[in-house]
């Protein structure tokens, strides 16, 4: 009876873990290359452009390259290269795209390379999420959600 | 006669070592005098008044460049500031933050006062013309530069340091970007208690 009860209560866990896994998990694909948890910190108010994060592995064996991003919530998109260096910030376009090389892994985050979404028509909501179309020049387009988070992001984490 | 050109030659490796070191940790110092950071500025703010630096004096300050068509970094460092005053709390009465626009052709201080509502509202913002920008840059030996890009809009590259000036309005150090919150706010603390040596 009592090992009923555990293997019960071990089931259910197992489920409620499965279901937390599957309700965070934020990824998706597009040929070989997987797209982990685009997310943007929301910009401040009136904030003409904001910065798009996420993570992108590439487990083919050619490389690819993110070549434009698009989003409704902007008047255009691209992506950025990011620098500080001796105390200046540099941002530049990446000519010719990112490359995403195979079976490496590139991650758009903070102080580096990003999406940048410029002329915001409004400013997302924290908690929200808004549609975005990556488009590689192998893997083809893929539509992706990125969520809206605190501004500061995951350097809060650090204990802001 | 060997042993003494080896001594001598020694002796001179010593020196050599001692000066090279010298002249390292002397390069490593902070500007001299001479090369001072800061400088008087009077420039209009969001509060919709205008800031003297004369009128900071007796209390310490933060200031910082960045543009408001900034993806990240001036947002974030915006955005670390608050959390750093909000952190301090009653501790930091005493200190002022203000962040200078390096685009004053987009940032108005009316935008730059809506901007800033999404900030601790002891943050300024202040706009200097188009004509007082490189003067105030310049006193802070702080980078800024236009960089069109292709399709016919531009965006700012420049420094992203915050200085820290004491209760005379003098150097007293920087915040740094890549600094873990915990190092910044020490920092601030010491500016507040150390930075009034000199006081009147
Ligand atoms: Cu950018």
């Amino acid at each position: 009876m009592k090992l009923i009860k555990e293997l019960t209560v071990a089931v259910a866990l197992t489920c409620a873990a499965f279901i937390t896994s599957l309700a965070q998990a934020h990824d998706y694909k597009a040929g070989p290359l997987t797209i982990e948890h685009p997310w943007t910190p929301q910009p401040p108010v009136g904030a003409k452009v904001a910065a798009g994060f996420l993570k992108i592995t590439n487990g083919g064996a050619q490389d690819d390259r993110l070549v434009a991003v698009a989003s409704d919530i902007a008047g255009k998109t691209q992506v950025h290269g990011m620098k500080v260096e001796k105390g200046i910030m540099t941002m530049f376009e990446l000519e010719g795209g990112l490359v995403i090389p195979a079976g490496g892994t590139v991650e758009l985050k903070s102080r580096s390379n990003h999406v940048m979404f410029m002329d915001l028509k409004s400013r997302p909501e924290k908690g929200a999420t808004f549609k975005a179309t990556l488009t590689f020049e192998k893997a083809g387009s893929v539509a992706v959600d990125f969520k809206v988070e605190a501004m500061g992001g995951d350097m809060d984490h650090e204990g802001m | 006669m060997l042993r003494k050109i080896r001594i001598l030659l020694w002796a001179l490796v010593a020196v050599a070592i001692a000066g090279g070191g010298a002249y390292y940790s002397l390069g490593r110092q902070l500007p001299t005098p001479s090369l001072a950071i800061g400088g008087p500025f009077r420039l209009a703010a969001s509060t919709g008044d205008v800031v003297d630096s004369e009128k900071l004096k007796g209390r310490p300050f933060a200031v910082f460049f960045g543009f408001t068509h900034c993806p990240e970094v001036c947002p974030t460092t915006l955005h670390e500031m608050s959390s750093a005053l909000g952190k301090l709390g009653d501790d930091g009465k005493d200190l002022n933050v203000l962040f200078i626009t390096v685009d004053p052709e987009r940032d108005t201080i009316e935008f730059m006062k809506s901007y800033l509502t999404s900030f601790d509202p002891r943050i300024v913002g202040l706009r200097p013309t188009p004509e007082e920008l490189p003067q105030v840059a310049k006193a802070y030996r702080a980078f800024y530069e236009k960089v069109p890009m292709s399709d016919g809009d531009y965006t700012m590259n420049h420094t992203a340091l915050v200085y820290l000036m004491d209760r005379q309005g003098t150097f007293f150090g920087t915040l740094d970007y890549e600094e873990k919150p915990e190092v910044r706010l020490t920092k601030l603390r010491r500016l507040l208690k150390e930075g009034q040596s000199r006081s009147r």
